[in-house]
């Protein structure tokens, strides 16, 4: 975020090269952009007006079906029936709720594994770093595999341990299914964050803690005092992040869901969203999508506002 | 990484390390458990501890996994590096050009440009992959390569990395003296701006790379035909079969597919954490 403004900045300088040489350089701009920006616009900007055109129809049936269906233009009728729809509904709060439990969690771990492989007596922080980021090197795909069988009944060597304390655990009772799933996301993730983190605290002149030292500040007091507030914006930057990540939860519930055949196919609203496709309800699924990713925006960027008058730059 | 001084923190440190070291059992246990898995007959699956080994059947699950299906997995990672890389080389190329152009060049609607993309990085990708479904049905293009490799090409995220180092590392001076030479401003690119922004180059290959052979709401969207899927979907398809049925996929041989699909990018991420801490910290830091 803020190497934008440094970008501006380096752009000026620029700016009195490319003004000397005048009107010759309009072109390369143009065929030297094209390759990105037809693609971009066929296939980002495209698929998102479709998207909010879509979900403004809705197809007819003539009384009998004999006749093909006809599109016809329905207003907001299908965000009203989306959020009519009680199993829409309890598919945003689901993830509104992991999110707001998991991603905090997340977060204080990743700050806080940042915060001591940053600490200058720590032992072995090569390894600790590898170890911590290897979930992230891994697919998601296969990650989401991997924990439906720890967590499945009959092969879970959790649930196989809580039998021999004479206890029965199954994680993927519908109890448990959240939790489940905010342990997966938080496995998978946390080592990425702390990464941006940790670089973030390198990034800090060690003068600053040295001189806190000095002046007979802890090491806790130096942590909180000095290096949280200087990350700010990489703490910042991995929330948006999270939040957006947490929106778009997919895999892992539609992976859970074959070891776990009691997870609904609404558990969130992207997967509710492909249910409406595969229901071939396409204006419905648009509905649902626009829905999602305004709320997503909305929490993102308020999230940014908040922070910012919080005070501090960011 | 210098020597610590000899304030010895005493009780602390092992403090800090037994944190660490549970942290790190956290994150490999199950690691751990994918990889002894792998070893394991199905039946063995079912017994005994999970986190040990049993009875040493690695290469013989590594075999039934080939076999299955009449060998179909070869297919599938063969699928998978043609995404990957095919995606990966042509998306770099296109953001590098974008970046450095959106980095030295000035014009009307340049911060436009950039801000779309910006804004584009933050769009979640699941959103996109049900309209360009539609969009692909249309015009046919469902259940083909393309379907696949043309989202893949393009790269937001790539154009953003690939203008911060094209304002970071390439002068101004240099480009100046190549236009007085009389090199032509494609040339100035491909010969100069591109040799300084090589490393750059990796680190949007090796994202969008990533990004690709992980990916699996697209092509599980777009793809039917199992011999044009790459591995992420095949798996999964295999696991959906929950084991039951006589089509059913045994467990240890969705288990042993999971942990090969994840070998190339653990070896790419081991030899290249350079360019993967770089990436991740683009735009984090000042």
């Amino acid at each position: 975020m803020t190497t934008a403004l440094h970008e501006r900045a380096a752009g000026r300088t620029t700016a009195d090269g490319a003004r000397r040489t005048g009107r010759r350089r309009g072109r390369p701009v143009v065929l030297f952009l094209a390759p990105f920006l037809l693609p971009f616009a066929a296939l980002y900007l495209a698929p998102i007006g479709y998207t909010v055109y879509q979900s403004l129809f809705r197809m007819h049936r003539s009384g009998l079906g004999l006749t093909a269906p006809t599109q016809v233009f329905s207003g907001l009728s299908n965000y009203a029936t989306a959020l009519g729809d009680a199993d829409f509904r309890g598919s945003l709060l689901r993830v509104l709720l992991i999110g707001a439990v998991q991603v905090p969690l997340m977060l204080l771990l990743a700050l806080g594994l940042a915060l001591l492989l940053d600490a200058r007596s720590t032992l072995f922080k090569r390894f600790f770093r590898l170890a911590f980021f290897l979930p992230y090197a891994l697919p998601g795909v296969v990650g989401a595999i991997m924990w439906s069988y720890l967590v499945a009944p009959g092969l879970s060597p959790i649930s196989a341990a809580a039998r021999h304390l004479g206890l029965h655990l199954d994680l993927t009772s519908n109890a448990l299914l959240a939790p489940t799933i905010g342990n997966m996301l938080t496995w998978g993730w946390t080592g990425y964050n702390m990464l941006i983190i940790y670089s973030a605290l390198q990034a800090i002149p060690a003068e600053l803690s040295e001189a806190a030292t000095m002046d007979g500040c802890s090491a806790f007091g130096i942590a909180w005092r000095i290096k949280v507030p200087l990350v700010r914006p990489a703490l910042v930057l991995t929330t948006v992040f999270s939040i957006i990540g947490t929106a778009q939860l997919y895999n892992e519930p539609a992976i859970l869901h074959n070891v776990a055949p009691n997870l609904p196919s609404t558990y969130t609203p992207i997967y509710a969203a492909y249910d409406a496709v595969n229901a071939n309800n396409f204006n419905a699924a648009a509905a649902e999508s626009v829905i999602l990713a305004l709320l997503a925006f909305v929490l993102s960027f308020g999230f940014l506002k908040l922070v910012q008058r919080r005070g501090g730059s960011l | 990484m210098s020597a610590a001084p000899r304030q010895s923190a005493g009780p602390a440190r092992w403090l800090v390390l037994g944190v660490l070291l549970v942290a790190s059992v956290y994150f490999l246990a199950p690691v751990w458990w994918l990889l002894v898995s792998s070893t394991k007959t199905n039946a063995d699956l079912f017994s005994g501890n999970g986190f040990w080994f049993a009875r040493f059947a690695l290469f013989d699950n590594v075999q039934q996994v080939f076999a299955q299906q009449g060998g179909i997995y070869w297919q599938w990672l063969a699928n998978s590096a043609l995404y990957a890389v095919g995606g990966a080389a042509v998306s770099t190329l296109i953001a590098a050009l974008a970046g450095y152009t959106l980095a030295k060049y000035r014009f009307r609607g340049r911060e436009l440009t950039f801000n779309s993309v910006l804004a584009a990085v933050l769009v979640p990708q699941p959103l996109l992959a049900v309209p360009l479904y539609l969009m692909f049905s249309q015009i046919h293009l469902v259940n083909t390569y393309w379907a696949v490799l043309l989202p893949s090409m393009v790269s937001p995220f790539g154009v953003y990395l690939a203008r911060i180092y094209a304002g970071a590392s390439v002068p101004d001076e240099v480009i100046e003296a190549g236009r007085i030479d009389g090199a032509g401003e494609f040339r100035i690119f491909a010969t100069i701006a591109l040799r300084v922004m090589s490393p750059a180059l990796v680190t949007i290959f090796l994202f969008q790379f990533v990004a690709i052979w992980t990916n699996y709401l697209l092509p599980v969207l777009m793809l039917a035909n199992d011999h044009l899927q790459p591995v992420t979907v095949g798996i999964v398809g295999w696991q959906a079969q929950r084991g039951i049925g006589p089509s059913a996929v045994p467990f240890n041989i969705v288990i042993t597919a999971a942990a090969i699909s994840a070998i190339p990018l653990v070896v790419l991420f081991l030899s290249l954490q350079r360019f993967w801490r770089s990436g991740l910290t683009a735009g984090s830091t000042k």
